[in-house]
C-alpha cells in the first residue's frame, strides 16, 4: 500500500464537500446529482429543462477553473497515457454509463446513499472491472 | 434561484472531486491497482460523499416536496437487467484504461491539458453513439 495520511484527510473533507453538493441538489430541486445524465440529457436536449443541466455544467467547469487557480497540483495528470487510450477510455465511459444508466456519482454517491440494490450492484461492477482492467494493463 | 443553486452545486462538486484527488488519474488508477501498488485514499471519498448524503437523504424526501419545484425526480427503476451490468462494466472498463469517470473529467477541462479534452471529446462521442443505437439496443437488451 502506498499513500500519505494528508491525502487521507483530503479525500475525506473532498468527500464530505460533495455530499454536502448533492444534498443541497436534493434539498432545492429533488433530482439525483448524476454527472453523466445530466451531461446526456443538456447534450440532446431531450428532458425539456436543459438550462439548469448546462448552468450546472458550467458550474463544473468553473469550479475546475477555481481548482487551477488555488490548488494547482489537484488537476495534475502524471500518467502520460497516449491519447488514443484515452480516447477509447472516454468512449468506454460515454456509452457505458448511459447503457447502465450512471456512473460514479449517481450510481455511487446518490445511488448507494439510498441504499439502492441496483446502485450498489452498478458500483460493485464497474469498481471490480475497473480493477480487473488496471490489473491486466498495469497500474502507475 | 434555480440557476443559482444548479451553478454552485456544480461549483462546490468540482471543488469536493478536486480536494479529494478525484480529478487526478493516477490516484484513481492507484485506487483500482488493487493487486499492485494499491492506493486506498479514494474509499475515503466515497465514505464521506454517501455518509453525509445517506443521513441527510431520508430527512429530505420526508418533505412533501423540495424547496423550489413540486415533486422530487428520483430514479423508480429497480431492475437487475444485463444493460445495467453490462454499462456498468464498459463504463468500468474505461475507467481503468483512462483514470477519469465523467465529473472529473469535465473539471479537468479547466486544466486545459490535452488528455482531459481528448477524455470528454470521446466521452461525448460514446453518448452520441449510444443515442443512435438505442433503438437497436432496446431490442437486444429489453
Amino acid at each position: 500500500m502506498t499513500f500519505e495520511s494528508n491525502e487521507i484527510l483530503m479525500a475525506l473533507i473532498g468527500g464530505l464537500v460533495i455530499g454536502l453538493s448533492v444534498t443541497v441538489m436534493l434539498l432545492f430541486k429533488g433530482r439525483v446529482t448524476g454527472i453523466s445524465g445530466i451531461t446526456y440529457n443538456f447534450m440532446t436536449f431531450s428532458a425539456g429543462d436543459w438550462s439548469w443541466r448546462g448552468i450546472f455544467l458550467l458550474g463544473l467547469v468553473v469550479g475546475g477553473i477555481l481548482l487551477r487557480i488555488f490548488l494547482p497540483e489537484s488537476l495534475e495528470n502524471t500518467l502520460n497515457y497516449p491519447l488514443s487510450r484515452t480516447a477509447l477510455a472516454g468512449f468506454l465511459v460515454g456509452f457505458g454509463t448511459l447503457l447502465g444508466n450512471g456512473c460514479t456519482s449517481g450510481h455511487g454517491v446518490c445511488g448507494i446513499s439510498r441504499f439502492s440494490l441496483r446502485s450498489l450492484t452498478a458500483t460493485v461492477t464497474f469498481m471490480a472491472v475497473g480493477i480487473l482492467i488496471v490489473y491486466l494493463v498495469g497500474g502507475v | 434561484m434555480k440557476l443559482l443553486i444548479s451553478f454552485l452545486v456544480g461549483l462546490t462538486f468540482a471543488i469536493g472531486l478536486g480536494v479529494s484527488g478525484m480529478t487526478q488519474p493516477q490516484k484513481v488508477i492507484g485506487f483500482l491497482d488493487l493487486f499492485g501498488h494499491w492506493n486506498p485514499a479514494l474509499v475515503f471519498v466515497m465514505v464521506g460523499a454517501i455518509g453525509f448524503h445517506a443521513i441527510f437523504f431520508p430527512m429530505i424526501t420526508k418533505r412533501k416536496s423540495p424547496i423550489l419545484t413540486d415533486q422530487f425526480h428520483l430514479p423508480t427503476s429497480k431492475d437487475l437487467d444485463l444493460r445495467l451490468i453490462v454499462g456498468a462494466s464498459l463504463f468500468g472498463a474505461g475507467w481503468g484504461l483512462g483514470g477519469f469517470c465523467p465529473g472529473p473529467g469535465i473539471v479537468s477541462l479547466a486544466s486545459g491539458s490535452s488528455s482531459s479534452l481528448t477524455f470528454v471529446v470521446s466521452m461525448l462521442f460514446g453518448m452520441v453513439v449510444f443515442h443512435f443505437v438505442k433503438p437497436f439496443i432496446n431490442k437486444v437488451l429489453p
